[in-house]
């Protein structure tokens, strides 16, 4: 049977305003919701299983908070929901090493994720996961076709590439060219009724640690004009004052 | 002192210029960076001299011929030795350094702007904030370009190496890029267009700009989701390409903060807007309240007078 395991992480809000407080990101006025791009995961794991066949299962790591997006991910179908409690910042080693050791409990084909986290940004961990696990990875796939392997289309150097990916494989999830599925009442009655399985696995010591968070320093006011024959003296700006051009 | 270790960024002719603003990001530990030029050529490795490296590495293989981040991470690893590890910051690059990173069992930061005394400086919450890491010991960190300046001088030749690693996902096939235009993550000037911009027609006469100044031409989210000519690999935001140009050019874009997230750290930003309470205002450097179809043909002009 073919087991899909789809990584979600929950972080602020893309629209959500940031702000900091000695020297922390504050969160506590900020709505939670699953990443964007690990939507486009979790409807390619869907889509993988009505190909296919099997079972998905949604993991995420941390605190009991981050339950609600696993009970999203439930409402629009998946089978099972996992969270690996951690209270702890990780740095990318240590949260690699308790995926790896959570994928190899559960069990898996194939693991989905998103091509990034909308909090740092990385994208290290789809293809740390896969190194450790010995698998093959590719990043910011925007769309599959699934069978005994996947064939996965993603952006390469001259434009895109159709890769042919032995399975078990590791992808992580562009915006693709579909829409991804919203929930129905029966999925959501579902989700509330659905249980969380919760494991606890030991994470190594941290390498990298948090120093300090901070605003953007804010950039100085920029020159303004009225009227587009400014354009003219933009230009001139442009390679005189910026040389830019 | 810690040793450090630059990947070269690759075009297919050689060694690509930004490599020399992460050699002077390696300097910032120490000593002199060994830069491995991953290739099936060696005499591309040729084209990193003069960028700065205290030794150029030609790892060869024909692993090196199409992206595979197993079977690159394997070269890369068995020619590097141990130490922090620099890499571009490119899509690409991103996820060999993570594959690396992981490969050693150490950590990964990406996306750095700033590396002083073993902190890391990189943008999180899509740039909104900034965020400063202390790294112990050999870490791999990606460095975003057209931050650090470029390091020159350095060794005079290269030595190579033969290298393999085991490729895993094999080339079905290669598709056509949508439109023979530069793309906008490869560009150090994007002029990107709107919803303002009316109709996708209209984004000939950023087409023609873009001509004029080799720039590439982007899009909201709003006009690729809006217009089917305009296809999501335009797209510059959260949900598109991150990009970091030396210019961008905003027209009939209002800078909604998912738009922001893709393009607030290009280092000189203009802006074009009928509208002059429009957010985009409050990030250019040069902000000008018009419509397009009265500002861009004086630009155009003005841009044409100048290349001659
Ligand atoms: C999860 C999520 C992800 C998103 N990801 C992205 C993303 O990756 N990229 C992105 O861009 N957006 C993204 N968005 C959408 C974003 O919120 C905005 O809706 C979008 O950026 C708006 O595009 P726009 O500025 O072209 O359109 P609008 O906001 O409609 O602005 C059009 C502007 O054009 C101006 N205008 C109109 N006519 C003219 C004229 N003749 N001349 C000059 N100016 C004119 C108007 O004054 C206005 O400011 C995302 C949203 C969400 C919720």
């Amino acid at each position: 049977m073919t087991t899909i395991i789809v990584l979600v992480k929950q972080v602020p809000d893309t629209n959500a305003k940031i702000a900091v407080n000695n020297g922390r990101v504050d969160l506590s006025a900020v709505k939670m919701v699953m990443s964007p791009y690990d939507e486009f995961a979790v409807e390619t794991a869907l889509r993988h299983r009505e190909a296919v066949g099997g079972e998905v299962t949604a993991l995420t790591v941390g605190g009991p908070a981050a339950e609600k997006i696993l009970k999203d991910a439930k409402a629009i179908g998946v089978d099972h929901i996992v969270r690996i409690d951690s209270a702890e910042e990780m740095d990318s080693n240590a949260l690699q090493t308790v995926l790896t050791k959570a994928v190899q409990d559960l069990g898996a084909t194939v693991v989905y994720c998103g091509k990034s986290a909308a909090d740092t940004g990385a994208g290290s961990t789809g293809p740390g996961l896969a190194e450790r696990l010995g698998w093959a990875s590719v990043s910011n796939i925007i769309s599959a076709t699934f069978s005994d392997s996947i064939s996965a289309v993603a952006p390469g150097s001259g434009g895109n590439v159709k890769l042919s990916v032995p399975l078990p494989a590791v992808l992580s999830c562009d915006k693709g060219d579909f829409k991804v599925r919203k929930p129905n009442v029966k999925g959501i009655m579902q989700a509330k009724k659905a249980s969380v399985e919760v494991h606890s696995i030991e994470a190594p010591a941290s390498s990298v640690t948090l120093v300090d968070q901070s605003l953007p320093p804010a950039k100085p006011a920029g020159k303004s004009y009225q009227g587009g024959a400014a354009a003219a003296e933009v230009a001139q700006l442009l390679r005189d004052e910026a040389n830019v051009l | 002192m810690t040793q450090t270790i630059v990947i070269a960024e690759m075009t297919t002719n050689g060694v690509h210029s930004s490599t020399a603003e992460l050699i002077t990001a390696a300097m910032t530990f120490g000593g002199e960076p060994t830069l491995i030029v991953p290739c099936t050529d060696a005499s591309l490795a040729d084209s990193a001299v003069g960028m700065g490296a205290g030794s150029i590495i030609a790892a060869k293989s024909d692993v090196f011929a199409n992206y595979d981040a197993s079977g690159w991470a394997a070269a890369i690893d068995s020619v590097a030795p141990v130490g922090t590890v620099i890499t571009s910051a490119s899509p690409q690059s991103k996820d060999l350094a993570a594959r690396l990173a992981a490969k050693r069992n150490i950590s990964v930061v990406q996306d750095a702007v700033k590396i002083q005394n073993n902190t890391v400086t990189s943008p999180v919450y899509s740039g909104k904030a900034m965020q400063s890491v202390s790294i112990n010991g050999p870490t791999v960190i990606s460095v975003r370009s057209n931050i650090f300046p470029a390091a020159t001088g350095g060794a005079s030749s290269a030595s190579v190496l033969d290298t393999t690693g085991k490729i895993e996902t094999s080339v079905q096939e290669f598709m056509a890029r949508a439109s023979q235009r530069l793309d906008v993550s490869e560009a150090n000037i994007i002029i990107s267009g709107g919803r303002g911009m009316g109709s996708p027609d209209n984004f000939s006469h950023l087409e023609a700009i873009a001509d004029t100044i080799g720039a590439a031409v982007g899009a909201s989210r709003a006009a690729v989701d809006t217009w089917e000519p305009i296809p999501h690999s335009m797209q510059v935001g959260q949900t598109g390409k991150t990009v970091n140009p030396n210019l961008y050019i905003a027209v009939g874009i209002s800078g909604a903060i998912q738009h922001l997230a893709g393009m607030r750290s290009s280092k000189y930003i203009v802006a074009i807007n009928k509208d002059a309470d429009a957010p985009i205002f409050q990030h250019a450097d040069y902000g000008i309240v018009a419509t397009w179809e009265e500002a861009l043909p004086v630009l155009h002009d003005s841009l044409k007078a100048m290349m001659g």
